[in-house]
């Protein structure tokens, strides 16, 4: 099959895949299955495209005209490919986590569920391939309203409200300003292509150029750089596998990709580093992980807290963007692929946490590890990644981050990256510590006990090994379980890959610099 | 030239033009200040009239007569405009015709054609 | 030899079933009637557009008298494209129109609404396809008069009081029409518009000229429904049947600003009727007030026919924003507007009338929960919400891309600025829409309501359709409505 064939075909099967979850959603059993085979086949079809594109190639595809002279099209590049490939890869991972975490959190309106993140998907997809700005609008936008569903998942209140302020920033952004860019670019100088070096080679004026810039990365809400963030922390009313994927992963993934995307294809490392219209945003990224991290010490909520650090940690890749160095770019591009595997395992464990032992706050977490230890094991590793430390991904891009910022002069940013590795470790590491080390506290354990003495009558409540739960079922008196099987299996395939990114590091690396190289 | 002596001199000549304004005037007022509907109606039909002597006025022609072929005559008055107004005259029968229907209707509805009693009563509704 | 006479048939067809169906008296002939007369409608409306495309201005004599004297038919690019859509939103209507008035109009008077709507359907083609100026008047007034009957057969009392509201402000307003063209008579001494066009250069400068073309635009701004003379809309889209809204809102204000284009670009379009009369500047704020002053007041209403009567007062606004530009980009933004807001809003008010079918009314409260229960028709309405935003795929992304082009085009970026944020007002209302529709918990009522029927659906889809299609595939509308606005714009000698 063509490069190109297989590109559409990549878009198109997890939409085809949403159309049989719809159909087949009366038997639970049967749509989930659709959810896992219309996965594997996403990602072996994503995965075919690798080789074309680590060959040079660049296979494009025009799907229809939109405007006289302005198309939606796709075309493979590099960081497009590498977006496509862990939105694809952790799809399956978590399709399987959700199997787990929907049954055993007992979750409404599953099919609408799976649905919805097959289209996000898609979506995301769709804007890994976009071969121009007009391609990557259209698909931001789908993605924000396809998510919109996924977040107001619950119904309550509470749900609406997280969805009101997640909508509200999102659009609010990508009509005010990023439309506005787009179309003033589109205004300036003809054509909106993704183009090496940028569109405005032949010298436009720093004052305009500032403004464009602005307008783009500002518009790009999904980055979440301050003050447009609170949609994040908003979303994680979400089921867990949702802010999972989407809020670790794709959307936010969606958001940076794009700020890189721009800061390479739309203006060109060169004419920003003449210009120096990034620099001031290169420092506002820097405030933001700082800032995001400081919140995020103060935050006992669990999934509050790790979308306060993915802030932090979005605002690394954008920085890396911003200094508009080689290597800046590089390890930004490759902290989008370190962070999402570190992250993913963070809020997989969260979620699993919350489904074993309905637990969602830091302080309920001492000691809990004796009892939950596979997930906590795997928590411990998603944090050493976040942190930068070896065996894991997470050291490289920080590395290759910390250099770009030196070499454009950036001192202060350096030492921006290191203060909050510092503080990572301030808010995250504590954890896992906490929960291995710490006696659990007898407060706590009193409350959840008596929450589990009302559960014991119920169906689902069981002991018995017979369900299946490998792990080890602790239940003395009244106990926790570990999380249900399919959970650890995905965080432990997560927790691998944090893993095994420190050693492929290097092929990703060469895979990427292409779009640096002139 | 000094306006109010322009308009003085021409006056005899503009009084046709006046009268239009005078009556569209007259027609609008009673059309916004008129609480009464059926009132209304009349206010719009004044307001009309204004449109039809303004086109008359404007078709007559100084020593013209009315528009019949015959060889002895040479000046007309332009028959064109009397034609539109003869439309605009029907079109305005239809209106009129129409609103005061409704008028009943709405009378039959509300029990009254007073607007600020409708008014009321669509405000407790 | 059909093919000769097509601009009189255009107008001449449905304007001769309308009688007929008075003849027979009988629900079922009135509507096979309005059927007929709508779908011929638009098989010649294509027509005369497919004649229009590969051989240029239609000019026809009606009854072969020649202009200036006798009354001309004349379709340009515009012309038609607005006759298509006129006719093409009449033969959806028609097929939703059986079911949606069982519970609207009593059974005994169903022929004589049938009657109205060919009448009205008649009134708006030939306003379309006119080329005289008095004759719009005419067919305004046709198109007038059946609307004012229409309104009235809404089942609320309030409907009679829109109906007489709209009465008195569009005959005022049709009234100031027939004075701008009486004093252009006087100046020109024509009625043809083509011939007007000729002939107003050189009396451009007379007061007589100003004062006309006040009127003029004063009088068509009424009947286009352009803030602040919008105040009859509302209350008429809320109260009507919801076919009549759905016919209204896609087509009246539609064919208004066809005549506006009409009379600022052709007739005046010898000279430069923006910078001569000085007007560019008021049209804009006008547009502009309108697009906040809309949005902002649909966001508080509890009916949503009335949000929905609001948002079209703040699309109007951008219609006319477009036009007031003066640029090729800005005037293709408006026409292509026109076509988007049309097949949009009637979607939506097809949808709306969806509802009120099995619901009896629609009030906001009392929908609250009915995404469960008629999940077809809140898809209908979330999907012509996102057009109204501007959502990317739908046709509104590609109204508000010309637009802002256009803004930006002409150096006025706070213009862009201005349209962007008013696009988020809209994303307000129609989120409460949203939110009360799926978040809500269902009253008794809803929940024992069963979707809505298929005779109902099926039009509004085939709208909200269009209103998808030509947001992804937009090129059939932008071609039209750029080759229109520069036969419109280059029409200067």
């Amino acid at each position: 099959m063509s490069p190109e064939a297989t590109l559409l075909l990549a878009m198109a099967a997890p939409l085809v895949g949403a159309i049989g979850i719809f159909v087949t959603g009366y038997e639970p059993n049967l749509r989930e299955s659709v959810t896992m085979v219309t996965a594997l086949i996403t990602f072996a079809l994503v995965a075919t495209l690798f080789p074309v594109v680590a060959s040079g190639a660049a296979p494009s595809v025009t799907l229809l005209e939109m405007f006289p002279g302005l198309s939606i099209t796709f075309t493979l590049e590099p960081l497009g490919m590498i977006f496509a490939g862990i939105a694809s890869f952790l799809w399956i991972i978590t399709s399987i986590y959700s199997l787990g975490y929907m049954r055993g959190h007992h979750e409404q309106n599953q099919t609408r569920f799976y649905f919805f993140f097959a289209v996000a998907i898609s979506a995301a997809i769709a804007i890994a391939f976009s071969g121009n700005m007009l391609t990557l609008f259209i698909f931001y936008e789908v993605l924000t309203i396809s998510t919109y569903p996924l977040v107001t998942h619950a119904g309550t209140e509470a749900a609406k409200k997280g969805g009101r302020i997640y909508l509200g920033i999102l659009i609010t952004t990508s009509i005010s300003f990023l439309l506005l860019g787009m179309i003033w670019t589109y205004v300036e100088v003809g054509t909106l292509d993704f183009k090496k070096g940028g569109l405005f080679t032949n010298g436009a004026g720093a004052g305009m150029l500032g403004i464009l810039f602005g307008l783009y990365i500002y518009g790009i809400g999904k980055a979440a750089l301050m003050p447009f963030h609170r949609w994040l922390p908003a979303a994680m009313v979400a089921p867990t596998p949702v802010s999972a994927l989407l809020h670790a992963v794709a959307v936010v993934k969606a958001g940076v990709f794009s700020v890189l995307k721009v800061t390479l294809y739309i203006f060109g490392l060169e004419t920003l580093r003449d210009s120096g219209v990034s620099d001031w945003l290169a420092y506002v990224a820097g405030a933001t992980v700082i800032i995001a991290s400081l919140v995020a010490m103060t935050k006992d909520n669990l999934k509050a807290r790790l979308a306060y650090s993915t802030i932090s940690q979005l605002s690394y890749v954008v920085l890396g963007g911003m200094v508009a160095t080689s290597l800046g770019m590089m390890g930004g591009a490759m902290h989008i692929v370190m962070h999402a595997f570190g992250k993913i395992t963070l809020f997989f464990c969260a979620g699993a946490i919350m489904v074993a032992s309905h637990r969602t706050e830091v302080s309920q977490l001492k000691g809990l590890g004796r009892t939950m230890p596979v997930t906590f094991i795997c928590f411990t590793i998603g944090t050493l990644s976040i942190i930068g430390l070896p065996p894991l991904g997470g050291l490289w891009s920080k590395w290759y981050l910390a250099l770009g910022a030196a070499d454009a002069g950036h001192l202060i940013l350096v030492g921006v990256l290191m203060l909050s590795s510092l503080l990572n470790i301030a808010y995250l590491l504590v954890i896992p510590v906490r929960a291995f080390f710490s006696e659990p506290d007898p407060d706590v354990e009193a409350q959840f006990n008596d929450h589990h003495d009302d559960h014991h009558g119920d169906e689902h409540h069981d002991h018995a090994p017979a369900t299946g739960a490998g792990a080890p079922v602790i239940c003395p008196a009244h106990g926790i379980h570990e999380a249900p099987l399919p959970c650890l299996i995905a965080i432990s395939i997560t927790a691998a890959g944090s893993i095994a990114l420190f050693f492929f590091a290097g092929p990703i690396f060469e895979f990427l610099k292409p779009i640096v190289t002139p | 030239m000094d306006p109010i002596l322009h308009l003085s001199e021409d006056f005899p000549g503009l009084f046709n033009y006046w009268v239009v304004v005078v009556l569209m005037m007259i027609g609008f007022y009673i059309v916004i200040a008129h609480d009464n509907l059926v009132k209304k109606i009349v206010g719009l039909n004044v307001f009309q009239v204004a449109v039809f002597v303004f086109y008359i006025s404007m078709a007559k022609i100084k020593g013209g007569t009315a528009p019949i072929l015959d060889s002895s005559i040479t000046v007309y008055s332009n028959p064109l405009p009397h034609v539109l107004i003869l439309t605009a005259i029907v079109v305005g029968v239809a209106t009129t015709a129409l609103g005061l229907a409704l008028v009943v209707r709405i009378q039959r509805a509300y029990g009254t054609i007073e607007e600020d009693e409708i008014a009321a009563q669509e405000d407790d509704a | 030899m059909i093919a000769a006479h097509l601009p009189a048939l255009q107008v001449v067809v449905p304007l001769i079933l309308a009688p007929i169906c008075i003849i027979f008296r009988s629900a079922t002939v009135g509507w096979v009637l309005m059927l007929a007369g709508s779908w011929s409608a638009l098989a010649i409306a294509l027509a005369i557009l497919e004649q229009v495309t590969t051989g240029g201005t239609i000019v026809y004599a009606l009854g072969d008298w020649a202009a200036p004297w006798g009354i001309e038919y004349r379709i340009d690019t515009l012309g038609a494209f607005v006759l298509v859509i006129v006719s093409a939103i009449a033969a959806v209507v028609s097929l939703y129109v059986k079911t949606s008035i069982e519970h609207e109009i009593p059974p005994v008077r169903r022929y004589l609404f049938h009657c109205m709507m060919l009448l009205c359907l008649s009134g708006l083609l030939g306003m379309t396809v006119t080329g005289d100026a008095f004759n719009l008047f005419v067919f305004l007034e046709i198109s007038s008069l059946s609307t004012y009957v229409l309104i009235s057969f809404g089942r609320d009392r309030r409907s009679l009081t829109a109906a007489y509201r709209y009465l008195i402000m569009g005959t005022v307003g049709a009234t100031f029409y027939v004075i701008g063209v009486g004093m252009m008579y006087m100046m020109t001494g024509t009625l043809n518009m083509a011939d007007l066009a000729a002939k107003v250069p050189e009396v451009a400068d007379t007061r007589t000229i100003q004062a006309a073309l006040a009127f003029l635009t004063v009088g068509l701004a009424l009947k286009v429904a352009m803030f602040p003379l919008h105040l009859w809309l509302p209350n008429a889209y809320c109260y009507a049947p919801s076919a009549v809204t759905v016919f209204l809102a896609a087509t009246a204000t539609k064919v208004a600003i066809y005549a506006f284009i009409r009379v600022v670009f052709t007739v005046f379009g010898g000279v430069e009727v923006f910078e001569a009369f000085n007007v560019q500047g008021l049209l804009m704020v006008l547009a502009i007030a309108g697009m906040f002053a809309g949005s902002a007041v649909a966001i508080y209403q509890t009916n949503v026919k009335r949000l929905m009567a609001y948002s079209s007062v703040a699309q109007i606004g951008y219609m006319m924003l477009g036009i007031s530009f003066g640029s090729v980009t800005g005037l293709a933004g408006g026409i292509i507007h026109l076509f988007n807001h049309a097949v949009t809003k009637g979607g939506i008010f097809m949808a709306l009338g969806c509802i009120a079918y099995r619901l009896g009314s629609v009030n906001l409260d009392d929908m609250a929960g009915i995404g469960k229960k008629m999940p077809a028709t809140m898809l209908a309405v979330v999907i012509g919400g996102l057009s109204l935003i501007g959502v990317p795929l739908t046709a509104g992304f590609i109204s508000k891309w010309y637009l802002i082009r256009a803004a930006l085009e002409s150096d006025a970026w706070p213009i862009a600025l201005l349209v962007l944020l008013s696009s988020l007002l809209a994303v307000i209302y129609v989120w409460r829409i949203v939110e009360t529709a799926y978040f809500r918990q269902p009253s008794r009522v809803v929940e024992e309501m069963e979707p809505a029927p298929l005779s109902l659906l099926v039009p509004t889809y085939i709208l909200i359709g269009a209103a998808v299609y030509f947001g992804i595939d937009a090129t059939t509308t932008i071609d039209v409505a750029i080759a229109a606005a520069e036969g419109l714009l280059g029409a200067k000698p």
